[in-house]
């Protein structure tokens, strides 16, 4: 069948700019994520230096809550989901499960053309009177929703709000695109259960997206509406500014924050789970053997996605909750510790009697099982409300979701660079330059955020300006020159990254179509992957996704989950 | 149904649910939205319930009469729309239509009747910043679901009317008259929570 070729676009606007083929959106979305990193990654320099060295005053107080707001946004939403969620995700589906494209190719290019502009808004947020936002990620009321309270809530908040509500725009029109994808568009043979853990991954991070982002939505038009309409709904009665008590009556601060939380906590979960497939998927084929458990690991994914529905107090213990309620998020979200050991254990078993070929990509999927398991060993603490109430507003926290969120989702996101890199363009990256970007970025990484458990321990508080005016943080200041000289080296590592991949895409060695004698679908197509993936007709598959025997000899222990006839 | 996909359904799995790809997004758009409608509701209970000055007594202020005859209203819209379907996944062109503008004209009365509503309690003293009669949150809440309410009945009409405008008599579109329906259905439902949870309660 030639007729994929045949629509295959010509001009340079509609093959690299409004592109609908899937696989060059998914490198818009890494690109643009990429560039946005480079913005999250100075911002999180400049925190670092301010912290470290607070008596040179580099930035002022005002600038600096933006600096923390303003990092947590972009690396939340416009780095960490747009890179792996949306950018992987688009690559990934449609080559994995044998489709062509999207189910809706047009609605795929409407939503990333949705996020740019929603990216330019949060850049230019930095540069209008007051600056950036300084309400906090979580874009907590008051700050957030009295345009006079800093100087970032005024028009830098009405800025994030509408980069918001552009990004919530495209994840929705997204997330539905990957369900219709995943339900209706997939190869013959390929049945729900054959699918690659990834696409799992995928599907349930779409669900749980499409599910949990409308509530934010409502919150963010209530929030337009105490800003501009007067009204007050997350503003209680007394507030008091200069010396004139404001009108405000009835509202109350903390509904805003379980509708943000009723998201934020499945949010961390649509990012973190395709970081867990695509460990998965990689350990699959450097472990030369099947996954550990492939339908246990299906139904733990299932039973994480619904638990991450209903923990959502767990971010709010602190806000005086009724001891009950908080028993009930406690246990709650202790359960989760159930299917993600099933999903931690099952990644480690699949280890067992492997035939482990130490491949770059295969660096990158150990070092996320380890720190998948440091991370949830610091959640136990922040679940359970008593140990919490300690903890909330130090660096235990930071560093805790750093690792969760973070780590685990870069570091699989970028092993997933080095191992599809072949698939987007038919070349590999360099090998030296690639373990030299894991040294340095891996050990110093982890090493960061593992110190700030314990300056969290000694009960260094987090969003403090300067910590050497308070005798009671004393004792957490001393790691702080430590863990800003390893920040430096991880961010410098990065430059290293970003220049084998654009290098590498010129000039790196040719790879074959299955380079990696991997067993998915993907690399059944050619390398780099045309328009339509498969030249002639789909694959049919005719079996599950990991077929690797470990016993058979070298070159011939794998069997494509799909023959293209 | 004759529908052009970017991928030859002929060669792929068979679907998990048999049911056309414009019909699987509307329910997806359907369970969004939702919870969107769900949100509010939520945050409408939830500022009631915190609220330590005295919630106003709707009986006294709205005519509840107006009221359930608005809700009947919109009720045997949806009764018209499914009539609408069913003659259409009968073939029946002339019936469609005549169903489908019916239709639309209960949906424009809804309207009409909202902006009656609104414009005596507005005339009332009711404004988004506050109300004579007490929490303040009350007016707001009032504005904000059933605006956000209206506008989908307005979205719902303009549905419908492009779906009638396409159903000539040369043609019957039955799959996308009944995903009209599908989203006109929900928009009805929906008025059923917002006057159980704002009216009666």
């Amino acid at each position: 069948m030639a007729v994929a070729q045949e629509h295959a676009p010509q001009t340079f606007i509609s093959k690299y700019v409004f592109s609908t083929d899937h696989k060059v959106i998914g490198l818009q979305y890494i690109l643009t994520a990429l560039f946005m990193g480079i913005v999250g990654s100075a911002l999180a320099v400049l925190i670092r230096a301010q912290i470290t060295w607070p008596e040179k005053a580099l930035v002022t107080p005002e600038n600096y809550i933006s600096l923390v707001t303003m990092h947590g946004t972009i690396m939340v939403f416009f780095v960490v989901s747009l890179a792996l969620v949306s950018g992987f995700g688009n690559f990934l589906i449609p080559l994995m499960l044998g489709a062509r494209d999207m189910a809706y190719p047009f609605l795929n290019m409407l939503s990333y053309w949705t996020v740019v502009p929603a990216c330019l808004l949060v850049l230019a947020s930095f540069l209008v009177e007051g600056g950036a936002a300084a309400a906090g990620w979580t874009a907590y009321p008051p700050l957030s929703a009295l345009p006079e309270a800093v100087p970032g809530s005024g028009l830098g908040q009405t800025l994030w709000l509408l980069a918001m509500a552009l990004f919530i725009a495209s994840f929705t029109m997204g997330g539905l695109n990957y369900i219709a994808t995943i339900l209706n568009c997939r190869a013959r043979g390929m049945t729900l259960m054959r699918m690659p853990l990834t696409v799992w991954t995928y599907f349930m991070s779409a669900i749980l997206g499409v599910l949990s982002f409308p509530p934010l939505t409502a919150a963010a038009i209530m929030l337009l509406l105490d800003r501009h309409g007067g009204t007050s709904f997350f503003l209680p009665e007394g507030l008091v500014f200069g010396n004139e008590t404001l009108p405000h009556q009835g509202g109350t601060p903390l509904l805003f924050q379980h509708l943000f939380w009723f998201l934020g906590h499945p949010e961390v979960y649509v990012l973190v789970l395709p970081g867990i497939g695509i460990t998965f998927d990689l350990l699959a084929t450097f472990a030369r053997r099947p996954i550990f458990g492939y339908r246990t690991s299906v139904w733990s994914l299932v039973v994480v996605g619904f638990l991450s529905m209903i923990v959502w107090g767990h971010h709010m213990y602190v806000t005086g909750m009724n001891p009950y309620v908080g028993e009930y998020f406690s246990i709650a979200t202790v359960l989760i510790t159930a299917p993600f050991a099933v999903l931690g254990l099952n990644l480690v078993a699949s280890l067992w009697r492997s035939r482990i070929r130490m491949e770059v990509p295969m660096y990158w999927a150990l070092g996320t099982i380890a720190v998948i398991g440091l991370g949830g060993f610091g959640g136990l603490f922040l679940a359970t409300s008593i140990s919490d109430i300690y903890f909330h507003e130090s660096f235990f926290v930071v560093g805790h979701f750093h690792l969760m969120i973070g780590v685990v989702t870069v570091l699989s996101a970028l092993g997933g660079t080095y191992y599809w890199f072949p698939k987007m363009f038919g070349r590999k990256m360099s090998v030296g330059l690639a373990k030299l970007h894991f040294w340095t970025t891996y050990l110093p990484v982890v090493a960061v955020f593992a110190l700030m458990h314990f300056q969290g321990l000694s009960g260094l508080l987090r969003r403090y300006y300067d910590h050497t005016i308070y005798e009671f943080q004393e004792a957490g200041i001393g790691l702080a020159l430590p863990i800003t000289i390893l920040v430096f080296v991880v961010t410098g590592s990065q430059l290293v990254f970003i220049y084998n991949f654009f290098v590498s895409m010129r000039r790196g060695e040719v790879a074959s179509a299955n380079p990696w004698n991997g067993t998915t679908l993907e690399w059944t197509a050619p390398s780099p992957a045309p328009h339509g993936n498969w030249p002639g007709a789909l694959p049919v598959v005719d079996r599950h996704p990991y077929d690797y025997d470990p016993a058979a000899p070298a070159e011939a222990d794998f069997k494509p989950q799909g023959t293209v006839a | 149904m004759t529908e052009v996909h970017a991928v030859a359904p002929d060669e792929m799995e068979a679907p998990i649910f048999l049911i056309s790809w414009q019909k699987l997004m509307m329910w997806g758009f359907i369970i969004t939205d939702a919870l969107l409608f769900a949100g509010y509701l939520a945050s409408y209970m939830f500022t009631r319930l915190a609220s330590d000055v005295g919630w106003p007594a709707q009986s006294e202020i709205f005519d509840m009469n107006f009221i359930a005859l608005m809700t009947f209203t919109l009720i045997t819209s949806s009764a018209t729309m499914a009539c609408a379907v069913k003659a259409a996944s009968e073939g029946d062109r002339k019936l469609t239509r005549r169903y489908l503008l019916l239709t639309i004209l209960i949906g424009t009365a809804f309207l009409g009747m909202q902006a009656i509503e609104w414009s005596h309690f507005i005339g009332d003293g009711a404004r988004l910043t506050g109300n004579p009669w007490g929490a303040s949150g009350f007016s707001a809440y009032f504005f904000m679901m059933t605006g956000f309410h209206g506008t989908h009945v307005l979205i719902g009409v303009v549905i419908l009317l492009i779906t009638f405008l396409r159903t000539t008599p040369e043609r019957l579109i039955a799959d996308k008259v009944e995903v009209a329906g599908l989203y006109w259905h929900f928009v009805d439902l929906v008025w059923v929570f917002i006057f159980g949870c704002f009216y009666l309660l």
